[in-house]
């Protein structure tokens, strides 16, 4: 039956084959060139261009050891294409080796801000019960992880703020 | 497998009617004579396509307001991966676009296609040409720089000069001549809520019409055999489009498209222009000074886009072959000379731009925030050739170390002390002393410095006339009661934002006789050569404006 169709009938068939193989190739070429882009365009991180600053946040010597203070302090949070600048604040503990931790402001259950109690040395987060330890540990209630801190380093009497990072990112 | 897909497709045929409509579409027979030059109005709808899809990924990222617009935009450009070819597709889509719609245009009417009974179906396709305008005339507006700004301030007072309805069409546009808020939410709207569904409507409408009248014959298809749309014609379309894909993907990828300074509206040296499309009314304007502008603004093109409506009934004669519907040739050619002379014309006598405009704001701008001495140490560290020995960042392996390794990083002091002795501070080094005075040492430590790997393109991207702005203020102390930055005194007042306060000219005059500009104000005069001048007036008013704190 091949030999009798002969040439001409395959030939009819290839260019036909060739128009919609041609069709579904070009349109499957252009998808990819649209698509892939738009999905890094869509998925991938921003740049981040400014490199990460360094705070100045308090004098460390008007610390007391292991009585954490809030300290209040101004920087730049950058949200897609805005930088505001927005005062935000941080739980300072001077640690028995005069070694210094800056939590997050907010618990780690829900983000409500906690407090210290001083009867009781602990952070209390009155929104679920959540208290953490003077080290940031999960001693009782919802939350998840120990408090988020923050980078931090001393120049001279200065206490400088950097990241915030959540524990389990601590190196 | 097959049998499987048969029955899934029969299922999905039988429930919703899909395979047959799709049937129907494609297998439609078309005339002989179909081929290559009716593939325009397909590559027309796919280039829609793309419009609305690059439309909808910009839309995920811009904030639709003056300001955040720009921000947005910037954004999207500088921070985003993909963001600039996205915008590029956009933006090239949209002239390209014009360009298909006006051959689709051409064709059809040299070919006479729009003859009884395919009146509404020509008419329907002008009304699709005046949509694919305002898309450019409202698109134009929406990165709100500088040229969005002063392009769209022109066009709005061309609207509002149209006799009778002028007022209203001012209003309409939302402002009384001024281009605001109001006006940008009106384009806003008007180009992503009013005209895309419109355009769907219009396209679907069009597309019935030429389905319910057939494609166009041309004389003697009567005696051939007709043929089917698929897959040869849709072949041809495909390989069109193909091709318009290519340029335009190549475009956005090569040409960049530049975004300028944020719109400015007391910058009165700005010399607006509209997109290159435009261009021909934006010349025929000035062909008619003085009252008889309303003819060159509204009446003439209002003519035009009626005899264009009216084509069909125009031109009744019998259907012939396209190579001798001579007249219709004629008033193509004229058509083409006419344009493309009142379009040369305007790129003409466009003046050079200004120094201001030709910051690229769509690259990274990172050397936006250094103060004059770090930008001052750019102009030391080009005018030194230090890169001839120092790779910056790059990865290529020069003579010296690369100098945005922050282990070399000394402090200034030691630096200074290194520029002046290189083999005193490292011994045995080939680096030859920089022969320059203590304050430009010191800028040029200030600049290194802040160099690092992230940052050393971004940094080399400084234009020259800013790095020779911050050099002039660097040379007149301005930072001992100005402050640029965060840096310097605020004795006068901070000079970021100035371009928002005053206009050139104010700034330029300033400096000659600062007391007659401002009464009592503490500034010496400053009698600078016009090169300096300009130089630190440029500079100047490309300092951005410090964020308002919260």
């Amino acid at each position: 039956m091949n030999n009798m169709d002969g040439p001409i009938a395959s030939n009819g068939i290839t260019r036909r084959n060739f128009y919609v193989g041609a069709i579904y190739g070009i349109g499957a070429l252009i998808a990819a060139a649209l698509g892939i882009p738009a999905a890094i365009y869509l998925l991938l991180p921003p740049k981040i261009r400014q490199a990460d600053e360094w705070i100045e946040i308090g004098d460390v010597t008007s610390l007391s050891t292991d009585s954490p203070t809030e300290m209040t302090f101004r920087h730049n949070r950058t949200d897609g294409w805005k930088v505001t600048s927005e005062k935000t604040t941080a739980w300072v503990v001077k640690h028995a080796d005069n070694s210094i931790t800056a939590f997050g402001p907010q618990c780690t259950h829900l983000g409500c801000a906690y407090h210290w109690d001083d009867t009781k040395t602990e952070f209390i987060c009155p929104c679920h019960n959540s208290f953490f330890s003077i080290d940031g540990k999960v001693m009782a209630g919802p939350a998840p992880r120990p408090l988020d801190r923050y980078e931090t380093k001393i120049e001279g009497r200065k206490l400088m703020i950097g990241r915030l990072i959540a524990p389990e990112r601590q190196a | 497998m097959k049998r499987r897909w048969d029955r899934i497709s029969e299922w999905l045929d039988h429930r919703t009617g899909v395979q047959t409509a799709v049937r129907q579409f494609l297998y439609e027979e078309i005339p002989a004579s179909s081929g290559w030059h009716q593939i325009f109005g397909s590559v027309a709808v796919f280039l829609f396509l793309v419009q609305a899809f690059t439309g909808v990924l910009l839309a995920f990222n811009y904030a639709p307001t003056p300001g955040d617009a720009y921000n947005s935009l910037r954004y999207i450009l500088t921070e985003l991966t993909g963001g600039r070819l996205i915008r590029g597709l956009h933006h090239w889509g949209a002239s390209m676009m014009i360009v298909v719609v006006v051959l689709h245009m051409v064709q059809v009417f040299l070919w006479g296609a729009y003859k009884k009974p395919r009146e509404a179906t020509w008419m329907v396709g002008v009304v699709l040409l005046l949509v694919t305008l305002a898309y450019g005339l409202t698109g134009y507006l929406l990165p709100w720089d500088n040229r969005a700004y002063w392009g769209t301030v022109v066009t709005t007072r061309i609207a509002g000069s149209a006799p009778v309805v002028g007022p209203y069409l001012t209003r309409l546009l939302g402002g009384g001549g001024a281009v605001g808020v109001v006006t940008f939410a009106r384009f806003y709207g008007m180009h992503v809520l009013l005209l895309p569904p419109a355009t769907l409507l219009l396209i679907a409408l069009h597309v019935f019409l030429v389905r319910k009248h057939g494609v166009a014959p041309a004389p003697g298809d009567e005696l051939r055999p007709r043929e089917k749309f698929f897959p040869a014609q849709v072949y041809k379309d495909t390989v069109a489009i193909f091709a318009a894909f290519a340029i335009l993907y190549t475009l956005a990828l090569v040409a960049r498209v530049p975004l300028e300074q944020l719109a400015d509206p007391t910058d009165t040296s700005y010399v607006p222009r509209p997109e290159w499309y435009f261009l021909f009314l934006f010349q025929t304007l000035k062909l008619f000074p003085g009252p008889l502008e309303v003819v060159g603004s509204v009446v003439l093109p209002g003519l035009a886009v009626l005899t264009l409506i009216l084509v069909p009934f125009l031109d009744r004669g019998q259907l012939a072959k396209v190579t001798r519907r001579t007249f219709a040739i004629g008033v193509v050619v004229l058509a083409a000379i006419g344009w493309g002379g009142l379009t040369a014309r305007a790129v003409v006598t466009t003046p050079k731009t200004q120094e201001a405009a030709e910051i690229d704001y769509s690259a990274p701008t990172d050397w936006l925030q250094l103060t004059p001495q770090e930008m001052a140490g750019i102009a030391y560290f080009r005018q030194e050739h230090c890169e001839s020995c120092h790779a910056v960042g790059d990865g290529s392996t020069k003579l010296g170390p690369d100098l945005t390794r922050n282990t070399i990083h000394k402090d200034a002091a030691w630096m200074i002390q290194h520029f002046k002795r290189p083999s005193a501070m490292r011994p045995g080094t080939a680096m030859p002393p920089i022969q320059l005075g203590d304050a430009p040492l010191n800028s040029l430590a200030a600049f290194l410095l802040k160099l690092t790997p992230a940052n050393a393109s971004a940094l080399g991207n400084a234009p020259d006339f800013a790095t020779a702005g911050a050099l002039v203020y660097q040379a007149n102390q301005c930072g001992s009661c100005h402050m640029v930055n965060g840096y310097g005194m605020k004795v006068g007042p901070v000079l970021n934002g100035l371009s928002q306060r005053r206009s050139r000219n104010w700034v330029e005059e300033h400096f000659v006789n600062p007391d007659a500009l401002s009464p009592g104000s503490m500034m010496p005069p400053y009698s600078l050569s016009s090169k300096d001048m300009a130089n630190l007036t440029a500079y100047l008013f490309s300092l951005p404006e410090v964020h308002a704190s919260q």
